[in-house]
Order: C-alpha cells, then structure tokens, then sequence
C-alpha cells in the first residue's frame, strides 16, 4: 500500500480500502467507496444529533456498534456497513420506526420519495410484529405553507435544527419525550413570516411535514426532475423544476455549496405558476397595413421582417432587453442591434425594498433585484432604466422613428401607442401585452423553462439551465430567432443549439471568455467582471 | 437501635450521624472534626489528594463502579478554562434512597467532600444537581450551603488558604434521564435534558462547554473521610478490586427495610436474613434485583450465590449498581413488577435514539397485554428479540436499562409469563 499523503487517513470499508482526510466522518468515506450508509438524523448542512440510530456500522475492535455519521475515521479501521450486526441494527431499527409510523403510504405526499419507505423495502422485515395500537399525535398546521403530520414524524429534529442552525430563528422545537415527543411551534407563533421554511419540507426524509401548495398536487413517481436555475432573484439558486403533463408542479432546491447549498428561499419556491400560464403567442405575427395581424410560418415571417428592415430609413435601433433573458439571448439581441445599424439596448428589473439572508449561510440571500440576469445584461452593455418596480424609463424608445426591438418586457405600463412611430417595431415575447399593439412583427419565444440557456447571477457566476417544459406552438427561443436574423443580415452562420450561441457569446464578450457549456456543467463558473462593474444586482451594499 | 434501623453489622462510615438532626448544623459538624479534611487537602497539592483517592480505590457509587481517582485524573493538569466539579444528586432509579438520606442527615459530609474534589481537579465552583421531587433534602442543603459560606468554608479564601471554590445547589425538574451525566450538565445549562454524544466526554467537554467531573452524592460523601484516615484506611472494608463499605438500599418484602452501609462483598442472604432480619412471616425468597431496577433480575438461588461487590454481582449475571436491593418474596408478581418498571423507562425516555423511544414504549405495551392475560408464546421471542436491538445501540444506557429486566425476567421466570398467558390478571 502506497503511503498515504499527510493528513490523510487509509482505511477499509466493507473490503474497499480508501484514503479521506483526517477528520471525515465513517458516512463520508463510506460514499467514497460507493455506500450510501441509510441515515435520517445526518444531513450535510446541519450538526449532526446521531439519534436515529439508523447509520450504525460495525467498526472491528469497537465494543458497541458505530454510528458512522459522527465517529471519524482512523488510521486502519475496518469498518463494515453490511456486517451481519449492522444489517440486524438496521432492520431492528426500521422495525422500532414501523411501531407508531401509519402506513398510510397510498395517501402520503412523501410516498415514492420516502426514505423509511425506501430503506423498509432495502432492508427491513417482511412482516410487522406489532399488534398494539398506534400513537396518534394528528395534524397541524405549522403556519407559512407547512403542514405537520405527526403520526408519521420520525423524530429525526432536521426541521428543528434548520430553523435554530441555519434559519437561525427558533420556531420549531421537540415537546415532550419518549414516544411522546412530538415536533410542535411556540403556543400561536407558527412558521409565518419566515422566509426560508420550505426548505424544511425538503428535508424531512418522510412526510411528517409538507407542503400545502403541493398537497395531494402530484406523485412523486410522475414527476420528472429537471435542473434549472431559479429566476426569481438574481441570486440564481441551483433548482429542479418537477414536472408532470408539461406543467411545473413544484420546485426544489438543487446542491450547490457555491451559491444556495442545500437550500432556496420560499419566495423563489413559490413563484413558478408563470412558467405554467396559457394565453402565450403560438405564431409569429405579422401587422399588416390595416393593423390587422397574421399567423406566419417563421421563415415567412422572418423575411417579411427583414424586407421591412430594408425599407426603413432611420436605421438606428433602439431596443428594451429583459434581465429575465438569457446570456445567448441577450447575446443575439446584442448583435442584431449591432447587425440592424447600432443603437442602444435598455433594460428594466424590479427591485425591492431590502434583502432577506439566510443568517445560517448568508451567502444566500432573496437578492434585491428581482430578476435571475442582470449582470449578464450589464457585461452586455445594456443600461438599466426605470425605477425599481420596472416601470417608466422608455420615453426615448417609445416615440423613436427607427427600429425598435423589445425582448421579453412585457410593457405593462405602456399604452397602444408605444413604438408607433417606428419604421420597424418587432416584439419578442411569450405573451402578448397591450404596448405590443403597435408591434410590426410579433414573434413568439420561449421562457427559460422551455430552453437550455445560461443566467449570471450577481457575483458574476455563469450557470446553465436546462428545458423542463415543452415550448408551445411555434415558440422559439430567442437567440435561435434573432440569431436566423443576424445570420441573414450578415451573410453569417447561424447558432444551431445553446451551447453553440454560448460560443459565440464567450468569443465576443470579454467577460466569458474561455467559458463552455462543457466547462460550465452543472455548478457554473464566475465569468471575468470588470472590477468596479455597477452590478446593480449585488443589493449587498445599497 | 437508631435511625430506622442499624444493625450491629455495619461499618457506618458515611451514615454515622444518620437520624441525628443535630449534624445538619455546620457548628455540631465541626465540633466533630468537619471541614478538618478540607485543611489537610488544602495543605498539600491537588495531584496528592488524587493519589490518596486512587490508592483508597474508592469507585464511583452512582451505578458504574469507576475509580474516582482515575476519573479526576482525566481532567487537564493546568487548567486553561474553568473547571466545573458537579455533583450528582438526581438521584432517581427505582429502588434507590441513599443520596437523599446522605443530603438531608450529613450536608456538610456533601460539601466538604465536594470542596476536596473540586480541589483536587482545580475546579472554582461546585453544582450539586439535586433532583426536582427532593424538596425538603434542597432545603437543608441549600440551608447547608449558606452556612457553609457564613463560616467561611465556602466562597473566597477558603479557611485563609487562597482557594475559591464556591457551591451552587441546582434544583432539577423531576426528569430520571437527568441522573445521566450528560443529560444532566444539558439540564444544568437550561437546555432539554437530552443525554449527549460521546466523546467527546465531560473531562474534555462538560458543563457550560468546559472539563467537568461529575460525581455521584455517596462518592463524594466518602472522600473526607479518606483524606482524613489515608487510602489504606479505607481498603480494611471490601475487597482488592471493591474496597470500602457502601450504602445498600434495601426495599421489598423483609421485615427490617432502610439503608445499612456494609463492606463491600457483604454476602446477599446475610444482608437479607441478618441485617434486614429475614423475609416476611411465612414467606420465602423469590427474586432480588441488587443494584437499582436497570440490573438483570436474579433469582432466588443466585441470591443466595451473590456477594455485594462489583464482581461478586457480576459473577450471577447482574450488577452492583447503586446498590439498591428490592426484595421480593413468593407473593410477588414478576410479570407486573417488570411491567411496572418498563412503563417507568418508557415514561423517562428522553426520545432522542429511535430504539429506546419507540422500542421501549412498545415493550411496555406488549408486557401491558402479557399482564392483562392476552399475550402469546410467540411475545416472549419478540420481546427477547426488541430489547436485544436496544442494547448497546443508543446514546446513553436507559434503553439497556429496559432490556436487563426484561430478559432476565423472561430468562429466569418464563413459568410466571407462560401462567399468564391463559389467564387474565386477578385471576388465580
């Protein structure tokens, strides 16, 4: 056996023998070589109670046996997670669960996520041997979208220690003991008002505590998990949107220890239902004379649009960008502009009043700025206007006479009459507003959850989102359609994917040079911002 | 005759003023030599008072039987953070009266020896966590303790030797699982009283976060003594490995009940037959649990077997524990005796570890149906199975402490559960 580099420490677990730095605990280095040691009290973002007693593990010269969760490793262990002793612990265990737990499974939201579920099946007794009756603690409302099932708690106090640990503000604790303890909120002070309490629904590793919003929405067995990118703050929480029949159902955090680790804000939990709407634009529209609008296939559209771009006289371009964009999208926008004549791109984003940190791990935070792009839209050279509840701002846009573009601004403070002295007024969006009424061409896009694209979240990291929902009708994204218009403006190719516009992006722009989807995967990477950058996003300081 | 009863048996070294109030006073205390073993610690080094301790073997008399002076040796020898001596006088398993006699007849003997220790492990303040239910024994000691500062033996300048040690007596809330050393120091911090992990242990990491030794009422009761007479002194009671007399707390059907502080490796049967004179008229021995209801159960043949030491207990299968001997004759009921104790546990589990929550309130219920007649065989195999599972499988013993009279019980009287099962109980 090689030595070991300093600091680390060589041992065997079930057979494998594996080097981990000092102090790592028995359940880590188990992972190491593959073995999930089944645990419910141990959760990577909290201390660590050891009261389960589900990660128990045989350690040879130990009198009793260990649970691998707190007891860390030493030079030549042998450790056995699947000794006989262990698996008879575990089963013994799973058992003492099975006394008071309903097996009310078939009406459980947690069912098919269930680690007692999971690990009962994996390891426990075929068949129960208790005839006594169940405890029964009911139901309660824990206030905020929370909702206690205590019969099925497995007493393992995650939720309670997030609240202390990593909320930091005590709202949950254990009343009671023995097999009457039961999880329970200060006399009328419930969850309400707390701003990160979804994430103790994640990880109650059964369903003791769920969510209201979702309750009885979906099983968990017809949802499927796509990675994505929270655009609700610009702090880009790593998400999963869980889908079913094309509709987003609900949204989980995904790890990430760079930017929410283990966790997301209730305000991003809750705000997908816009993903879901209907009344989007299913076909590209073309404004004739009598203002009348017509379905087109794009490629009719699009050279409608570029035939009517020949005909204007005043080419400069004036155009309003959304911080909800993507990076390839804005990055298309950015060249069209550029292609069309040059001009100036604006953009609007709400903003609130303060951040909300998460005290436990303040690297997280509800940003002030209420939209997922910002920076990218900034390291494009897109000047922020309006005030902070993304209004006003467009006086210069609305009355121009040359081309204006609209990306993704819904317009919702402008009237019918925005842009219509333009020669040539497009509009790009996924629902057709009011202030659109004047558009010459308006040309549906897909929202981020319909495409693969990037965000840049307020300190400048990069992150890829993936498409969760089919795009409807005839939705495009919008670097796929203003990049077919750069392509012919230009005599240039045209991006065929994401990761192709991305390229085109990182060669053009500083700020993500050397940067590929490849090298972004699925954690992202902190593009080159320039120092002094306004980022109006980093509310940090404001 | 005297306090209850005495039995000319005895070697009372710590019960001497048993059922005299005058020693409650400090002035009568010192008249009789008190605090005289505080002034000959103070005079020479803490290590020295530690190596008289280990040379008196004295071990710890809450339950675990551990060599006090071992134990104080793991606290850190120059001290970085404070210190903290706490006693533990959460006295609570069934069965057990010997600290309250101990706190509530001799208060000073408590703090005397509280100061001696807390000196020998360069401790400044001493709590002495007593239980919650021990009303009147909290009165005389807190009484204790600020007649003890009044007189300068407590508080700064200790009797004009440059010591600082002060008493905080600590009133528990009525919970068994603050007895466990850990629980307790949570208690004492406010907290639940949720037995820790460990390590790291209370040398290391104990009350308030800081090195703490934690030691049993009787324990520290004896330490004055053996200061005053030497470590050899001691060792003319007991055995090499126990030596030293201890309290035996002996409850259940004999005619003379009470404490009587004995030599360790007392034979069982003279304790029962002489010194507590004899079992009830017409009776005979059927069981005894020697140390506390968490030691197995042994019958009355092994009764006869044991000598009342640590390995003497061990030798029969159970242990010495805190020395608390119930008695029971042939009109007892183990099956509700058991029963009654498992309820007691399940009652005072603390619910933290999964096997001792959930399996210890499911033992009690099926014990509760065994009892009510409408058990089966087959809950014999499953409570020998369970509370195998909650041995050795939690954060601190009371799940063990579910599991010894259990299996000992069902081991040794299977014919009184197996006449269970075809009866309901009343029924004869």
């Amino acid at each position: 056996m090689p030595d070991a580099p300093s600091g680390m420490v060589t041992l065997t677990i079930d057979g494998h023998e594996v080097a981990v730095p000092k102090g790592t605990t028995l359940l880590e280095a188990a992972k190491r070589v593959g073995k999930d040691v089944p645990h419910y009290c141990w959760h990577p973002g909290l201390s660590a109670p050891a009261q389960c007693r589900m990660c128990l593990v045989e350690v040879e010269g130990a009198p009793k046996p260990q649970p691998a969760c707190v007891t860390t490793v030493m030079e030549g262990q042998v450790v056995k997670t699947e000794s006989p002793q262990a698996l008879s612990n575990r089963e013994g265990v799973l058992e003492f669960y099975l006394v008071n737990h309903p097996l009310d499974c078939p009406i459980c939201d947690m069912s098919g996520e269930c680690l007692l579920q999971d690990y009962v099946h994996a390891e426990g007794r075929k068949h129960g041997r208790s005839h006594e009756p169940k405890r029964v603690f009911g139901r309660d409302d824990f206030g905020g979208d929370v909702l206690f099932y205590g019969d099925r708690c497995v007493m393992c106090t995650r939720c309670v220690r997030f609240m202390s640990e990593v909320e930091r503000d005590d709202r949950l604790t254990v009343v009671e003991r023995g097999n009457r303890s039961v999880i329970d909120t200060f006399f009328d002070e419930g969850l309400e008002g707390t701003h990160f309490h979804g994430n103790i629904v994640d990880i109650c590793p059964v369903g003791a505590l769920v969510s209201k919003e979702f309750l009885h929405k979906a099983r968990a067995w017809d949802l499927s998990h796509e990675p994505s990118v929270c655009a609700s703050c610009s702090q880009g929480c790593n998400v999963e949107l869980h889908v079913r029949d094309n509709l987003v159902q609900r949204v989980k955090p995904r790890e990430n220890i760079e930017v929410n680790a283990w966790w997301m804000c209730d305000y991003g939990r809750h705000d997908y239902e816009w993903m879901n709407e209907g009344d989007r634009i299913e076909a590209p529209l073309v404004r004739d004379a009598g203002g009348a609008t017509r379905a087109l296939g794009w490629k009719e559209a699009l050279h409608a649009l570029l035939e009517r771009a020949g005909g204007v006289s005043n080419r400069s371009v004036r155009a309003v960008a959304s911080a909800r964009a993507s990076n390839e999208d804005l990055g298309a926008l950015a060249e069209l502009v550029g292609a069309l004549g040059g001009g100036e791109t604006v953009f609007r984003s709400r903003r609130a009043a303060d951040e909300i940190v998460l005290k436990g791990f303040p690297k997280l935070a509800r940003r002030r700025d209420l939209a997922p792009n910002l920076q990218g839209a900034e390291l494009l050279g897109m000047q922020r206007v309006g005030s902070d509840d993304a209004t006003g701002g467009l006086e210069g846009v609305r009355d121009h006479d040359g081309i204006v573009v609209v990306l993704g601004d819904a317009l919702d403070d402008q009237d019918a009459s925005f842009g219509g002295k333009a020669g040539l007024f497009v509009y790009l969006g996924a629902h057709a507003g009011a202030a659109a009424r004047s558009a010459h061409f308006v040309l549906p896009v897909t929202t981020h959850a319909e495409q693969e694209g990037t965000f840049t979240n307020h300190e400048g990291r990069v992150q890829r989102f993936w498409p969760a929902l089919r795009a409807p009708g005839m939705a495009r994204p919008a670097w796929l359609v203003l990049g077919a218009l750069v392509a012919e403006l230009t005599d240039g190719s045209v991006s065929r994917s994401a990761s192709a516009a991305f390229a085109r992006l990182s060669d053009a722009v500083f700020a993500f040079a050397g940067m590929s989807y490849d090298s972004l995967g699925s954690r992202g990477a902190v593009a080159r911002v320039p120092a002094g950058a306004s980022s109006g996003s980093s509310g940090a300081g404001a | 005759m005297a306090y209850p009863y005495v039995s000319d048996r005895e070697a009372r070294v710590i019960s001497k003023h048993f059922g005299d109030p005058m020693q409650r006073r400090v002035d009568t205390y010192v008249e009789r030599g008190g605090y005289g073993a505080l002034k000959k610690a103070f005079a020479v080094a803490p290590a020295e008072v530690i190596d008289v301790v280990k040379a008196s073997g004295l071990r710890g008399r809450g339950g675990a039987g551990f060599p006090t002076g071992v134990k104080w040796s793991f606290m850190p020898k120059e001290p970085t953070r404070p210190h903290y001596l706490i006693c533990n006088a959460d006295e609570s398993e069934p069965g057990t009266f010997k600290d309250r006699e101990l706190m509530r007849w001799d208060p000073h003997q408590l703090i005397e020896g509280c100061l001696i220790s807390a000196y020998a492990i360069r401790a400044k303040h001493v709590y002495i966590y007593c239980r919650g239910e021990f009303f009147e024994t909290n009165q005389v000691l807190a009484r204790a303790v600020e007649d003890a500062y009044a007189k300068g033996y407590v508080g700064m300048d200790i009797l004009c030797s440059g010591n600082d040690i002060d008493v905080t007596v600590h009133q528990g809330a009525g919970a068994y699982i603050c007895g466990e050393e850990t629980g307790l120091m949570n208690s004492l911090e406010g907290r639940r009283g949720l037995p820790r992990l460990k390590p790291p242990f209370p040398a290391a990491v104990g009350a308030f976060g800081m090195p703490s030794t934690i030691n049993n009422v009787e324990t520290l009761s004896a330490v004055p003594h053996i200061l005053s007479n030497g470590g050899e002194w001691y060792r003319q009671w007991g055995s090499e490995k126990s030596p030293g007399t201890k309290l035996f707390c002996v409850s259940g059907h004999v005619r003379r009940p009470g404490n009587y502080e004995l030599p360790l490796g007392f034979p069982l049967s003279e304790l029962i037959d002489d010194v507590c004179g004899g079992m009830r008229e017409g009776r005979t021995l059927k069981a005894v649990i020697p140390g506390g209801s968490s030691v197995p159960i042994i019958d009355a043949a092994e009764a006869r077997a044991c000598k009342l030491d640590y390995e003497g207990c061990a030798a029969v299968g159970t242990m010495l524990g805190c020395a608390s001997v119930i008695v029971m004759d042939d009109s007892a009921d183990i099956v509700k005796q058991v029963r009654r104790m498992v309820d007691f546990y399940a009652h005072e589990s603390c619910g933290q570890c999964t096997p001792c929550r959930e399996g210890s309130a499911w033992t009690a219920q099926i014990l509760r149906r065994i009892e009510d007649g409408h058990g089966t065989e087959e809950d014999l195999d499953t409570l020998m199975e369970i509370t195998q599972q909650m041995v050795g499988t939690t954060i601190c013993v009371l799940s063990d402490s579910v599991a010894a009279p259990v299996q000992s019980a069902i081991k040794k009287f299977r014919g009184d559960f197996l006449a269970r099962m075809q009866q309901p109980a009343g029924v004869a």
